[in-house]
């Protein structure tokens, strides 16, 4: 166990440092105050530069436009650029999952085609997935794809896809065989966000803001060279995808963190006294550290696999189940803290109060997207520890007569 | 032992539950949050022919004299319907403070008004940085706020500070000269709050010079009941909405009710609304009966009535998965209340020092 870097990892981190501090610092700005199309069109620009350094990818080999660097480098890399605000939110999903799945399961075509587009950040993936009516049980999915000549007829509807009206492709999980129970008959494919037949309709969500969107299928022709793996093998694609996912998230959900809490703390009266002071407000504070701390050990841990060459263990979807749930109570007690003011939105409080109002409605969407809190207290349950799965009814039934 | 409402009150509750379920439907409550009103004056009207605003006035002062019984009763039906109405800043409120505090014009004045529902009122205690509104030569000076429930308002009773420092509560008629009011960005604009803004504002004492935090601590000791009723109203609101959700929403090819993890969840939150009725109906005896250990009883409705609609509200999002999380749907709606139920009456740390305040006196004794 060391945590320094060896006199490798040290002088990469040179490098990148480096790179950062001159090509970084002019992206780093808060994002609140821009419009949707400027905040994508900064992200855009960011990325290229990034990519264009050998950033984007690092772990990747360089034919695909990565560095064939290490793991390691990665993670040091991650740690320099979380110094800087820089914008990339819009890449999360499309780089963290689905070009990802595209390179794994994809052609030799597909990767020359997409895989550079997506990294320099010119192209933007979305993840068509979940429906109205499955989204925990995501293999229980009715949008259809029907053979027709070279290609598949699809029809049907998504939901909660975020991204999608500004996305250029997206990975599309569709039923390709009813006539078999539900895991077995899903094929995935890429599909091209502006083909004839996808609308996409914003979907407004708590905090005011359209993130994501309903996209509906009509009759859109997918051609079969655009298919990821085989017919028949969506469902292992799409498990894929969503390791892939739990590995994305990390520990970047942004939300309040014990620092933040000390810096409201310090400012505000319990009791006569500065609330920093306070037993509770302390014991709240310690408690947030511990979780976050262990978060970025864990991180440490996911990562060192990793570079073994080994698959993480559960660690990420630990952190996901820590850090939303703690991120939705921070905001109660940032507003409790401001006592009657913390009632009070970051119009009125100021542009500082923003991570407070985040934490409190993206907080509870994060409980939910990516594997539920429950998803994924279920996940452990039954894979790391073992237990029985709860009794499935619909697991060896073909799907047509689940849906009838 | 009865620890229960009469049979007239529980018939006062069908017909609270009936009158405002009819006048204030959740589509009301999110036309307010849609179009920015300042409150619906269907659920306002409701409570009012109900006899609500007037329950606890005395009847010299045209009201029914009934006591606290029915004004419980009613908070919590109007609580479960999220009713967007002054009922807290006007009758739990600035109508206690006159009752206790007011001068006989005052209260011959105004409350009629209140409790006929002619006329509503708005509060205010807090001011940015502590810098109260100035009472100089029978007019106000500065600004204040978070104050709840202004617009449409007759008058407001706010906090102020004395020239020597003192603090008082003043009653501020609105109309006159000298108050600019300024809507006020929050988490639940369906109980909208505003910045008042006074430059010389006629404002007239309410209760003697400086005694407005003592008359203060009193009154919100009592709201906090009243409130607390309002609370497990939405609280059982929010569990009931998840409930059904959970027996209509299949996933796994059974209702996700039938999983162990949604079920507890859902018992968790149950158990929660029950610790919080129990002190909520508690607290209705003793400020009925003027009981001793009123303080301990309202902080204890209090914090656990704020702690279950905070967890009911939240979970309700949860259990609804992707689509509690929309504009859509109605979660947010009790999740936005919830906070500002909890903020209203001051954080849930002053709860708490009030109830180590007096617990530490009766276990002295
Ligand atoms: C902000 C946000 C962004 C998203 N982005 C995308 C995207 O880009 N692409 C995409 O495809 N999807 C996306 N999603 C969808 C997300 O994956 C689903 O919302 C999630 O899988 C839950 O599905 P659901 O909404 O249908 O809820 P349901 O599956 O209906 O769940 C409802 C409740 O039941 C619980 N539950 C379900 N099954 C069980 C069980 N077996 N045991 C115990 N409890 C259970 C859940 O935990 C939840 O509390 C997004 C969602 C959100 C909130």
């Amino acid at each position: 166990m060391d945590f320094n870097d060896t006199a490798e990892e040290a002088a990469f981190r040179e490098e990148a440092r480096g790179w950062l501090a001159q090509n970084a610092a002019p992206f780093s700005i808060e994002p609140s105050g821009l419009a949707e199309d400027e905040y994508n069109a900064l992200c855009k620009k960011w990325q290229a530069v990034k990519y264009d350094g050998g950033y984007a990818a690092i772990t990747w080999p360089v034919e695909l436009g990565g560095r064939g660097g290490s793991p390691i480098q990665q993670v040091i890399y991650n740690q320099e650029e979380s110094r800087y605000q820089v914008p990339s939110s819009i890449f999360a999903i499309g780089l963290g999952i689905c070009i990802q799945v595209v390179n794994k399961f994809g052609s030799d075509d597909h990767r020359e085609r997409y895989v550079q587009k997506a990294l320099r950040g010119e192209e933007i993936w979305c993840q068509l997935f979940s429906e109205p009516a499955a989204g925990s049980d995501v293999a229980g999915i009715r949008t259809s794809a029907v053979r027709e000549g070279d290609g598949w007829r699809v029809k049907g509807q998504k939901v909660w896809t975020s991204g999608a009206h500004f996305c250029d492709f997206g990975i599309l999980l569709v039923r390709t065989d009813p006539d078999v129970p539900k895991h077995k008959g899903l094929t995935m494919f890429i599909v091209d966000m502006k083909a004839p037949g996808v609308t996409i309709r914003p979907l407004k969500q708590i905090n005011g803001r359209s993130d994501f969107n309903e996209v509906f299928f009509d009759d859109v022709f997918i051609p079969d060279t655009d298919r990821l793996g085989a017919v028949g093998e969506g469902w292992h694609v799409c498990v894929s995808a969503l390791m892939f996912e739990r590995h994305a998230v990390g520990n970047t959900l942004g939300f309040l963190e014990y620092n933040n809490i000390m810096d409201i703390a310090r400012d505000t009266e319990l009791a006569g006294a500065p609330a920093i002071s306070d037993g509770r407000i302390r014991e709240r504070i310690v408690d947030m550290y511990i979780n976050s701390r262990a978060v970025d050990l864990l991180t440490y841990r996911a990562q060192t696999a990793l570079s073994r060459g080994t698959l993480p263990g559960p660690e990420q979807s630990i952190v996901k189940a820590i850090g939303a749930y703690q991120g939705q109570q921070a905001s109660y007690l940032a507003m409790d803290l401001r006592d009657q003011f913390g009632m009070l939105a970051p119009g009125e409080l100021g542009e500082a109060w923003g991570i407070v109002e985040y934490s409190w409605t993206w907080g509870a969407a994060m409980r939910i997207a990516g594997g539920s809190d429950e998803i994924l207290r279920n996940i452990i349950a039954e894979r790391v520890l073992g237990l029985p799965g709860d009794i499935r009814v619909d697991k060896d039934v073909p799907y047509r007569e689940l849906a009838a | 032992m009865n620890f229960d409402f009469s049979d007239d009150q529980k018939l006062f509750r069908d017909q609270a539950r009936k009158a405002l379920g009819d006048a204030c439907p959740r589509k009301e409550v999110r036309r307010i949050l849609e179009t920015g009103a300042s409150h619906s004056e269907a659920a306002t009207s409701a409570l009012a022919a109900l006899g609500v605003t007037g329950a606890a006035i005395p009847e010299e002062y045209g009201g029914l004299g009934l006591g606290y019984y029915e004004l419980c009763i009613a908070a919590e039906e109007a609580g479960r319907v999220l009713a967007p109405t002054p009922l807290g800043s006007s009758i739990f409120l600035a109508a206690e403070i006159l009752l206790s505090a007011g001068s006989d014009r005052q209260k011959a004045d105004w409350l009629p008004k209140l409790a006929s529902g002619e006329a509503s009122a708005a509060y205010c205690d807090a001011a940015a940085n502590g810098a109260l509104p100035r009472f100089v030569d029978g007019r106000l000076h500065g600004k204040c706020g978070p104050a709840s429930d202004v617009a449409g308002a007759a008058f407001a009773i706010i906090l102020g500070a004395e020239p020597d420092g003192g603090r008082s509560l003043f009653l501020v008629p609105f109309g006159g000269d000298g108050i600019e009011v300024r809507t006020m960005e929050s988490v639940d604009p369906t109980r909208p709050v505003s910045e008042l803004a006074f430059d010389g504002a006629r404002a007239e004492r309410c209760g003697a010079a400086g005694a407005g935090p003592d008359i203060i601590s009193v009154v919100k000791r009592r709201a906090a009941i009243l409130v607390a009723f309002e609370q497990i109203g939405g609280a059982d609101a929010a569990l009931e909405m998840a409930r059904d959700y959970a027996l209509e929403r299949k996933a796994f090819g059974r209702p996700i009710g039938g999983f162990q993890a949604i079920k507890h969840k859902l018992a968790n939150v149950y158990i929660k609304n029950e610790v919080a009725r129990a002190h909520a109906y508690y607290g209705a005896w003793a400020l009925s009966n003027d009981a001793p250990d009123l303080p301990l009883a309202a902080a204890s409705a209090r914090i656990s009535a704020t702690a279950a609609f905070s967890l009911a509200a939240q979970e309700n999002i949860q259990v609804h998965g992707g689509i509690g999380y929309t504009w859509e749907a109605d979660c947010q709606l009790f999740y936005r209340r919830a906070r500002f139920l909890a903020l209203q009456l001051g954080n849930v740390f002053e709860w708490q020092e009030r109830a180590m305040n007096a617990l530490e006196q009766s276990n002295a004794a």
